[in-house]
């Protein structure tokens, strides 16, 4: 269970709190105005931000003093998800090696997760050479490599048309379905959020609302 | 959050850069007394100032209407002639000279010229000789920053000026006078600046009481005349000069846009104007480089004694310098991009503020009482020739470092990178090519340079500069020539293998 405890942050022209948990292996979709503070309720569970009160607990651990890497929370953002000058298997296999040297079995596992998400085949490509939807399927590869209980998605795949959306929904979903990861994903779209997720939460007016059942 | 490793690497390349300045500075002190300023060093500062202030005005002037020119005129071989007025940046300064004093020099083609036709001959000698070749060698770079801006006027205002058929007049005062008016200042602050401190230039094209500048006075007082006094208050002289000259630069200083952007397509009518300005400025530039080739070929596989020591010394003073300047400045751009402090522009700028053979008199006053100076030239060389590369390549690196900073910082967080796998992984490979351009700009920087080995006197060991000046003294015309050809050759060599080695695997 994500347990957001009293948080407060404290942004350029506004402030945002949040109070509620989220269990485990739920699919919330966050929603509201731009400029509300979605992507912002995003950067501070995965420690881009650091609340000014308050504190972040999964299942009892105390998150708030943590790195983004120290916390069990894998991100997708809108853009900028892969280096461009690494391949599809370079970039995936950084889930589990954070750029240290791979090893041939984590490269295997590497491969593996591209063959899941539909990639087989595309490994040597550079990001460049695919499409926006085989980039986003790229991302998630290494998300399903990485295997974290917590789930963001800022919009990655906002700039795909409304289809290629729905399949990368679908396959989030699925992969998250793997893991039993919470995911968090931030959308302007009812009909995403219908497809996508068990519950809402609405930002607005400074406050993060709890999780309610769309 | 700043690893710990890259914040080690920035302050120690910062107070790598402090210690060599502050410290070779330090020495000066004891030695400078203002009250000994003598009318010869009153009349070099003023020589100086005089050289350097025209020089950047000629060079502003001239670029106006060639840059114009270049922008406006789309023709076949257009990008091979951009190229070749860029080539002067990295041309070795003696050779530029050399050049020009065959075109333009007692013996040269134009004065041969008017000679035929019954004129006097021009000398190429003193002010006007010293201003000519600073505006051979730097008109390149004031006009690149000029294309540079009127690259980044956005296509729609020239379509919009040519629908509301603007006049010549109408456009310049609404779309090129804005420009100049914002890009002039920087260019002129920093031509002024590079001037400053001209060394080869005045070595060979000046001299006497009535063209000599302080960076040329420092030199003869510690060379010939062995006045330590004197030379110190030169040096002392010299950065108080720079350092001034550098606060301006810093406040004036407006930076032109990178993308190159000379791909744009704007239609405008090239008038026959600017192909006279055009063919002008392919003679200037292209004549004295053919020049330095026709002269040097003669004698080029027939070499003087000791021309491998020399090329060999030039070489390792190149690589050397140039890794080391590439690798500080990296550092330092990495550690601001980070959200580091301004002490790192600070500690980046610091060697504009001086100038070699000012550090140079000073490392000759801190090494005296502990060694015979000239043992220690070669290595001084490669630090001093690091440190006066260092602000330009921080420049060049510190947008592109923030680039890759914004764009994956978030992401290199959330993967958890440790502050080597951020270098190897991503730093270095999406810095590659400005590395490589940094890497080959500095390496032929420092091929040319005459600076702290001249000083010492070390003529036992010199680089390839200075045997084609000792040659040249000597009066081996063909023999200098061909040395100054080598050295031409193996700087724009450098320059080509670094800039296409970093280009080479450009990933997106």
């Amino acid at each position: 269970m994500l347990v957001l405890d009293h948080i407060k942050l404290s942004l350029d022209s506004y402030s945002l709190t949040a109070d509620f948990s989220i269990n485990a292996g739920t699919r919330v979709a966050v929603m509201g105005p731009s400029g509300a503070g979605k992507s912002s309720l995003l950067s501070a569970i995965a420690g881009f931000i650091a609340p000014t009160s308050g504190g972040i607990w999964l299942d009892g651990q105390n998150l708030t003093a943590r790195d983004p890497a120290q916390r069990p929370v894998s991100v997708l953002f809108q853009d900028q998800n892969l280096f461009p000058h690494l391949t599809l298997l370079q970039n995936v296999v950084l889930g589990l090696t954070a750029g240290r040297r791979a090893t041939a079995a984590q490269l295997a596992q590497a491969d593996a997760a591209l063959a899941k998400v539909g990639l087989a085949g595309f490994s040597g490509r550079k990001p460049a050479q695919v499409s926006g939807g085989q980039m986003g399927r790229a991302a998630l590869a290494r998300v399903l490599l990485q295997a974290r209980p917590i789930l963001l998605l800022d919009e990655p795949f906002a700039a795909l048309d409304s289809d290629l959306r729905h399949q990368m929904l679908d396959l989030v979903v699925q992969v998250a379905a793997q893991t039993n990861a919470t995911i968090l994903m931030v959308t302007h779209d009812d009909r995403d959020a219908v497809r996508f997720a068990t519950h809402v939460i609405d930002v607005d007016h400074g406050v993060a609302q709890p999780p309610r059942s769309t | 959050m700043a690893s710990r490793a890259g914040k080690i690497g920035a302050i120690a390349a910062a107070c790598g850069v402090g210690l060599l300045i502050i410290g070779s500075l330090g020495f000066l002190l004891p030695h400078a007394n203002v009250a000994n300023l003598t009318a010869a060093d009153l009349a070099a500062l003023r020589f100086t100032l005089l050289q350097a202030a025209l020089s950047a005005a000629a060079s502003c002037i001239l670029a106006i209407p060639l840059a114009r020119a270049l922008f406006r005129a789309r023709f076949w071989g257009s990008g091979a002639l951009v190229r070749l007025i860029s080539a002067p940046f990295i041309l070795p300064s003696l050779a530029a000279v050399v050049g020009l004093l065959a075109i333009f020099g007692r013996g040269g083609v134009l004065n041969d010229a008017l000679t035929a036709v019954g004129a006097p001959q021009i000398s190429i000698f003193g002010l006007g000789g010293v201003v000519l070749a600073h505006v051979f060698l730097n008109l390149p770079l004031a006009t690149r920053m000029l294309m540079n801006g009127w690259a980044d006027i956005p296509t729609e205002r020239f379509r919009l000026a040519q629908s509301l058929s603007f006049g010549r007049w109408a456009m310049f005062v609404h779309l090129e006078w804005p420009l100049l008016r914002a890009l002039l200042p920087s260019a002129f602050a920093v031509i002024f600046l590079v001037c400053l401190t001209s060394f080869s230039v005045a070595l060979i094209l000046g001299g006497g009481p009535r063209a000599t500048t302080i960076e040329l006075g420092i030199y003869q007082s510690l060379r010939f005349e062995f006045d330590l006094g004197r030379a110190a208050n030169l040096a002392m002289m010299q950065t108080a000069l720079c350092f001034m000259a550098t606060l301006v630069m810093a406040a004036v200083w407006q930076p032109s846009g990178f993308g190159t952007g000379l791909d744009r397509k704007v239609l405008l009518r090239a008038a026959w104007l600017d192909g006279c300005i055009i063919v002008l400025a392919t003679l200037f530039f292209a004549l004295p480089l053919a020049a330095i080739a026709a002269r040097g070929m003669a004698g080029l596989v027939d070499l003087p004694n000791g021309f491998w020591m020399a090329a060999g010394r030039s070489i390792f003073i190149a690589m050397t310098s140039a890794f080391l300047a590439v690798w500080a400045a990296l550092m330092l751009a990495m550690a601001r991009a980070r959200g580091a402090g301004v002490w790192v522009d600070l500690a980046a700028m610091l060697p504009l503020g001086t100038s070699s053979l000012a550090l140079g008199v000073g490392a000759f006053l801190a090494l005296r009482p502990v060694m015979p100076p000239q043992n220690a030239a070669l290595t001084l060389a490669v630090f001093f020739n690091a440190a006066m590369a260092l602000p330009f390549v921080y420049r060049l690196l510190l947008p592109n470092c923030r680039a890759v900073e914004t764009g994956y910082s978030r992401l290199m967080a959330s993967l958890g990178m440790s502050g080597w796998a951020k270098l190897n992984i991503v730093f270095l490979p999406r810095l590659a090519p400005i590395l490589g351009f940094s890497l080959g700009l500095s390496a032929a920087m420092a091929m040319g340079d005459f600076g702290v080995i001249a000083l010492f006197g070390a003529a036992d060991q010199p680089t390839l500069p200075i045997l084609a000046a000792l040659l040249m003294g000597a009066y081996q015309m063909q023999a200098a020539a061909s040395v100054t050809l080598w050295l031409v050759l193996i700087a724009f060599a450098l320059f080509w293998l670094f800039d296409y080695l970093g280009g080479r695997d450009v990933g997106a």
